[in-house]
């Protein structure tokens, strides 16, 4: 388990991080998101000890991080997998080497029939049999990110960090890379801390996220709860506007789960027997379940009526205007 | 007129050869030195960064035929003697060890930064990004240093006539200058080019062969 508490940073100046606190549980896979400059990257390096913090605390399974204590910090960051947007492999070693390099840096053989078999199931494991002897110069980006994944696992890390891994692939590769994750994730029961600015990575794969602005968690839960029915930064950072909404009646949002399988809306209009425009909605996939809103027009006298029959079907509601 | 050209050569060979091993071995850790050092290195230091910085300015800031006179008394401590082939390679070296510590400060800090921050995650001690990751990645421009070394090192022996070096560039002035020899002159220029074109084409050949 990953622990912060009131974890706060600064270069010189600027403050980077103020007061960041979240608990990662064991197996799950947790997302930050958030826009630029908001101090994600950061908050990844210092869980594993690239960055040190001002005050806080950060522990892993109970022992903190800190850079002071130079071999108990080794110790944790060979438990802790990273990955970055950039790949960051070895140009002039192969697929092989590359992968197997960690262990040199513990001393542990490479070329011990363990090590060998190891590092010959992880390159199968990420799909790269075929180009086990190929430099990363013959490789595309997403064949990339499997050695660089690859690579981060050699060293049996019970974390995954992954710093912005798919921002430079494009949406197909994206996708197959975070099936990647999702896979080593449920396979190997590897927890996976997630940062990174793309909704996407969130709503397919993370069971758990933050949203981070100036430095701060402005709000922690479940993905669907978080986008479907957004605080009001959140919208920003979506740039999600409810479009024009009619300045008559009253707009109501009406959000849907995946248990909501009933034909609410048209339902109500008959039962009720009114008349309502349907004037904004949107429906999104998280990990393969459906979430959607959909605000509604209705006239101001049937707003107690309709009102009271969300709450009667038990569909979660918020008036706009 | 071939016995002076082929002495010459083998002097001009001599020199460049020694040259180049001693100031690669000596240049090296100043290089390393200011790798670490450097503002963006394992172990920023910009103190000790900034002495060593000016030091290999300050060196390289001399025209190696001042160098040549101004460290007379060095050669004569290491050589036991001031003129000759032998004597040529102390100032030679000299000359080229700020060189060659600037030329393989900038091949190492080329390094990706990314990769040098992948290995300290992975728990990656400093000696180990040093050797694994820096070294390993700036092989092929290290060579490319070495290079250039060889070649600079090769049109400063030829000034190294002066302390009695001999080689190629002595051969080239004495006889083709002074004597009015156009012959040596075109000779000994043959020489040179088709040296240098040969350190750069085997230079070549091994860099695309190592990266």
């Amino acid at each position: 388990m990953i622990v912060l508490k009131n974890v706060c940073k600064n270069f010189g100046d600027l403050e980077v991080l103020t007061g960041v606190s979240m608990e990662i549980q064991d197996h799950e896979i947790y997302g930050i998101i958030g826009q630029s400059g908001a101090g994600k990257s950061t908050l990844l390096r210092c869980v594993n000890g690239l960055e040190s913090y001002q005050s806080g605390e950060i522990t892993v399974d109970g022992v903190t991080v800190s850079q002071k204590d130079r071999r108990q910090l080794r110790l944790l960051q060979k438990k802790m997998g990273m990955i970055f947007q950039n790949f960051n492999l070895l140009e002039r070693l192969d697929v092989y080497d590359n992968v197997a390099l960690p262990l040199k840096f513990w001393g542990i053989s490479t070329r011990s029939p363990e090590s060998v078999k190891k590092i010959e199931e992880l390159i199968s494991l990420v799909g790269l049999s075929d180009k086990i002897h190929s430099r990363p110069s013959e490789l595309s980006g997403g064949q990339k990110q499997r050695v660089a994944i690859a690579r981060a696992l050699v060293l049996d890390p019970q974390v995954l960090l992954c710093d912005e891994a798919t921002s430079a692939l494009d949406p197909a590769i994206t996708r197959e890379i975070l099936a990647l994750l999702q896979q080593i994730n449920e396979k190997m029961g590897i927890t996976i801390l997630v940062v990174t600015h793309q909704m996407e990575v969130v709503k397919q794969i993370c069971q758990r996220v933050s949203f981070l602005k100036g430095g701060k968690v402005l709000a922690e839960g479940k993905p669907e709860d978080l986008f479907i029915h957004p605080i009001r930064e959140v919208k920003e950072f979506l740039q999600e506007e409810s479009g024009l909404l009619p300045d008559k009646g009253v707009n109501i949002q009406l959000f849907f789960t995946d248990k909501s399988s009933d034909p609410v809306v048209t339902m109500m209009a008959r039962e009720l027997d009114i008349n309502f425009s349907i004037v904004w909605g949107k429906l999104e996939d998280f990990r393969s379940n459906v979430f959607g809103s959909l605000v509604i027009n209705v006239p101001e006298e049937a707003k107690e009526k309709v009102t009271a029959y969300l709450d009667r079907e038990g569909v979660s509601w918020e008036v706009l205007n | 007129m071939w016995d002076i050209i082929l002495k010459a050569t083998g002097q001009t060979l001599t020199m460049v050869f020694w040259s180049t091993l001693f100031s690669v071995l000596l240049g090296f850790l100043p290089a390393i030195i200011l790798t670490l050092t450097a503002p963006d290195g394992l172990k920023p230091n910009k103190i000790v960064y900034e002495i060593l910085s000016f030091l290999v300015n300050t060196f390289r800031s001399f025209p190696f035929v001042i160098l040549m006179v101004v460290i007379i008394p060095l050669t004569r401590a290491i050589m036991g003697t001031t003129i000759g082939t032998r004597a040529a390679i102390v100032p030679l070296t000299a000359c080229a060890i700020p060189f060659i510590a600037r030329v393989f400060e900038n091949a190492l800090r080329e390094t990706d930064p990314g990769v040098i921050e992948a290995a300290r995650s992975f728990g990656a001690s400093d000696a180990q990004i040093l050797f694994r990751v820096y070294f390993k990645e700036s092989v092929p421009r290290l060579l490319n240093g070495v290079v250039l070394l060889m070649i600079n090192i090769l049109g400063y022996s030829a000034m190294a006539g002066t302390l009695g070096g001999g080689g190629i560039g002595d051969i080239a002035i004495r006889y083709g200058y002074q004597k009015y020899s156009t012959e040596y002159l075109v000779v000994c220029s043959a020489i040179l080019i088709v040296f240098v074109q040969g350190i750069q084409s085997l230079g070549n050949y091994i860099y695309r062969k190592l990266s």
